[in-house]
């Protein structure tokens, strides 16, 4: 796999159709299929008395056995997706037993990324619970010589309405495996007035585990023999050992070996950075001979990285005509003719780290020309592509086990440190542990893009925009696949292309920025920057109308419309799906607009305020869920800031799982505030200045809003994302609450950079 | 082990004993680890987590004679003596009032920081049976939930309290 296809394995980043729902859905799969498969399954659901499909088995003693095949990063999906193929079977969920699957092609994608394993999985986890539930009737009423249509598979048990006799799913095992796999129009989905779970959730599968210490994962593994190892890579993007002089390492007590791990290949994709490996009996000895190395580094060309120069840079780029990515009508003409009031505004944001909590590790055991890999990963298939394209062996040579993660935010779909950890334990002949220090997750993370954005408008005599001009500059994501890579792809996907206003002269540009560390995604990626300076400038247009700022949104958004991007000869990506099935839909965004308002009590609260108190508004829809909030802010005299409390109104179609649902969006609104709030990597010849939560903060609980409401609005369409939507609107509603409550205009990120009063 | 005497320069022995959840346990390696590798490399009770190594995130949280410590700042040998709960010790089946809470309100969404999380909440509790808003935040703010989960903590906190008073 070329690097330019692994930079676009994310959905958003191409417009090509993300893989999973195209490939399952009808393909139930009898047994037999399966026999003479390869065996990468991690067992029990492999090894089922009835095995109706690769995500199911059964058991004669009634067990059914689920693959969760997207990865546990806290979202709930190794819940609720096989929650969903519960309820379809009408299993009782006391007797199902969820299974985290391997990385295995044959399961469609894995890649638990871009929110989107409800959206392309919940129609397929459904027809497979629905066709076994199907098969299991079917033998039913062949076992007793009636209609199958008086047979109703109900809570792990078959009845006969007739005679009201009753056989249990454990007993059909064996008849309903002969049963021919229904076909498709054949198979019945349930009603919503059907669900027995979907719509109403199970607690997590994990909740015990987690409450008493007792889930895994990826820090936890433990293999017979293994070593630890700690790894001093490159301060400086690309650098290179010179040379290293490992004697007093190899004297710390516990050390065992030092070997060098060799840099990337530009460009640097999911390769490792390089470096020097010590591995030791624990990890604390590895860390502890890690210390007494003596490195002397090449630094290369990316030590010129300062982020300070960077920073002016972007934004000089952003003053002048760039690249027009989105045109209506004509803004130029607009912004030539006299009369009318223009606005300017220039907008930035820095550089952020992932820092998941638990920090990247992964163990790796190489014998015989194959490797196992045990890591908490947001992509399995990606790890068997990085590790086997680095060590020369074959995708399927790598076996992926997936445990549950610290934490992911896109961090964990970017296999850099399983490959170092296979690499090592095929230098030393040993299963090997690679455990990054939080040091190392700083310094050497693919960072969230900083941005520069400028904003130019035209208000009317009445006070509307008749011209809007938004310029963003960003180092892309692209540079992954391409070092020189300058412009964005995807990332103008990501509420660049899509602002929704009803803008009659409307023009989007992006200008050039050249990458000097890794860039990636996090979660919610451009949305974050983009929604930020479009949402604030919107607000910045309100007040210089006059206007109460979620009036004049109203009024831009115009009337109820779904955007017709081919009409406006705009190449939109709507997140890897048809606009036909998903369209930017207007009215959804004053909807939740509209019931964040009134559930926020916005109005009545907006006349009460105290001093020092302001209320902030902001909507953006994102991974085609609609999202709008309404933050309260209070700054007292001293300047220190405080969130009351945040509402937001969601429309994410339907919510499969909603206490899921609702503890995502409470999730991001706090991941919002870290990123509004406190969030900034620098840089200077090269290097990274932070390195541990000391120095780049995240919010905690006393930072935190101290209440989230989260409001579903839900449309009925199809199920959309929830794990990112979230964040995006957070950081412009407390910037613009900020202005209310002080008059001060936060055109730059963090907010802790500037002095409130 | 590696070469390490177990006598120091003054003949006294390098052998540290301590209690962990109840079991007396000696250990001869270097008495600078941080209590949370021995735990982990050595004991293998993982449920203790390592999140900075600088006593700032709080996901290491273990009972150091009753007392919230942050075990990757505490070397095993300032724990020498002295009896160390971990999460897997608790309680003897996962029902600690803490626990109970915090399956009640669906608290954790990744998992990884929420043993240091109930080890502090059940070290607060211990000490202040009813606490409120302020006195919890005041008491969990060394406790970073990078997947935002504060709001059902301090829920937790309040449900676990009724469970106790």
């Amino acid at each position: 796999m070329n690097r330019i296809e692994l930079v676009s394995r994310r959905g958003f980043l191409n417009q090509a159709f993300t893989a999973g729902a195209l490939i399952l859905g009808t393909r139930i799969l009898p047994a037999s299929a399966l026999a003479n498969g390869p065996r990468t399954m991690e067992g029990a659901v492999e090894s089922a008395a009835w095995r109706p499909d690769l995500f199911l088995g059964l058991e004669t003693d009634g067990t059914v056995r689920i693959l969760a095949h997207r990865s546990e990063m806290g979202t709930g999906i190794k819940t609720s997706l096989p929650m969903v193929l519960a309820d379809e079977l009408e299993a009782d969920w006391s007797r199902v037993k969820v299974e985290q699957a391997l990385g295995d092609k044959r399961l469609g994608d894995q890649d638990t990324d871009g929110s989107h394993s409800i959206t392309d999985y919940y129609e397929a986890m459904r027809q497979i619970g629905a066709t076994a539930r199907l098969m299991l009737e079917r033998a039913a009423a062949a076992q007793w010589g009636v209609p199958e249509a008086e047979c109703r598979a109900q809570n792990h048990v078959v009845s006969h309405a007739g005679s009201g006799r009753k056989i249990s799913y454990g007993e059909l095992v064996a008849p309903a495996a002969k049963q021919p796999v229904p076909k498709k129009e054949e198979v019945k989905l349930k009603t919503a007035a059907e669900f027995r779970y979907i719509g109403k959730g199970v607690p997590i599968v994990d909740l015990h585990d987690i409450v008493t210490g007792h889930a895994v994962y990826g820090m936890d593994i433990a293999l017979p023999g293994m070593l630890y190892a700690s790894v001093e890579r490159p301060p400086v993007l690309g650098g290179r050992v010179r040379s290293f002089d490992d004697s007093e390492a190899k004297k710390v007590a516990g050390v065992r070996g030092v070997y060098t791990v060799p840099g990337f290949t530009p460009p640097w994709g999911f390769q490792p950075l390089g470096g020097v490996a010590v591995l030791a009996d624990n990890t604390w000895a590895a860390l502890q001979g890690r210390k007494k190395l003596k490195v002397e580094w090449e630094d290369g060309p990316n030590a010129v990285f300062d982020s300070d120069n960077y920073k002016r840079q972007m934004i000089e780029t952003s003053k002048k005509p760039q690249r027009v990515a989105r045109s209506i009508g004509d803004v130029d003409a607009e912004f030539a003719k006299a009369g009318g009031r223009v606005i300017e505004s220039q907008y930035y944001t820095p550089l952020l780290a992932h820092t998941p909590m638990e920090p990247p590790v992964a163990t790796a055991h190489y014998e015989n020309g194959k490797v196992q890999v045990w890591s908490g990963t947001q992509n399995p298939q990606e790890v068997q592509s990085s590790v086997a394209k680095y060590l020369g062996i074959k995708p399927e040579d790598v076996t992926t086990h997936v445990v549950l993660l610290g934490g992911g935010f896109g961090r964990r779909s970017k296999p850099d440190y399983e490959t170092e950890a296979a690499y090592l334990s095929k230098q030393s002949a040993k299963p090997v542990k690679v455990v990054w220090s939080r040091e190392d997750d700083v310094h050497f993370d693919f960072f969230h893009a900083t941005s520069a954005m400028y904003f130019k408008a035209k208000l009317d005599d009445a006070g509307k925009p008749a011209a809007w001009l938004q310029r963003t500059v960003f180092p892309p994501i692209g540079s992954m696949g391409d070092v020189n890579a300058e412009y964005g792809t995807g990332e103008l996907n990501l509420g660049w292309l899509d602002v929704p206003f009803a803008l009659p002269n409307h023009r989007a540009e992006n200008g050039p920025a050249k990458a000097h560390v890794r860039i990636g995604w996090l979660r919610s990626v451009a949305n974050i920057y983009h929604a930020y300076g479009v949402q604030a400038f919107i607000d910045e247009l309100a007040h210089a109308a006059g206007r109460d700022p979620i009036d004049y949104w109203l009024e831009q958004l115009g009337p109820d419309r779904q955007i017709d991007f081919g009409a406006e000869h705009t190449k939109y990506g709507n997140y890897g799906k048809a606009l036909k099935a998903y369209p930017v839909d207007t009215a959804r965004l004053r909807k939740v607009a509209e019931a964040v308002r009134e559930r926020s009590s916005y109005d009545e609260r907006k006349k009460q305020l105290a001093k020092g108190s302001g209320l902030g508004f902001a909507a953006h829809r994102s991974f085609l869920t609609y999202v709008a909030t309404v933050v309260e802010v209070h700054v007292d005299s001293q300047g220190k800031l405080t969130i009351p409390r945040i509402d937001l109104a969601v429309d994410c179609g339907q919510a499969i799982h909603p206490d899921r649902v609702i503890s995502q969006f409470e999730g991001a609104a706090v991941f919002g505030v870290s990123v509004a709030l406190l969030g900034e990597i620098t840089a200077a010849d090269g290097r990274i200045q932070q390195s541990n939560f000391h120095n780049y903060k995240v919010a905690r609980i006393n930072e935190a809003p101290k209440e989230t409401r989260v409001h579903l609005v839900l449309s009925g369409d199809n199920p959309t994302g929830v794990g990112e939507p979230g964040v995006p609107p957070i950081a412009p509603a407390i910037a613009n609450a900020i202005f209310v409550a002080t008059g001060k205009r936060i055109r730059e990120l963090p907010i802790s950079k500037t002095k409130l009063v | 082990m590696c070469g390490r005497e177990p006598f120091d320069s003054e003949g006294v022995l390098l052998v540290i004993q301590l209690k962990v959840n109840g079991v007396t346990r000696t250990f001869d390696g270097d008495p600078e680890m941080p209590l949370l590798w021995y735990l982990r490399d050595v004991l293998h009770l993982t449920g203790t987590k390592f999140g900075c190594a600088m006593g700032v995130c709080g996901s290491c949280t273990v009972h150091v004679d009753g007392h919230a410590q942050r075990s990757c700042v505490w070397p095993v040998k300032g724990a020498a003596g002295k009896a160390v709960t971990t999460i897997e010790g608790l309680s003897e089946h996962g029902d600690h009032a803490v626990q109970a809470a915090w399956k009640q309100a669906n608290v954790p969404q990744c998992g990884y920081c929420q043993a240091g999380q109930i080890m502090q909440a059940a070290a607060l509790l211990a000490e202040k049976r009813k606490p409120t808003d302020a006195e919890i935040d005041a008491a969990m703010e060394g406790n970073i939930c990078r997947c935002g989960t504060y709001q059902r903590i301090r829920q937790a906190i309040h449900i676990a309290a009724g469970v106790k008073a």
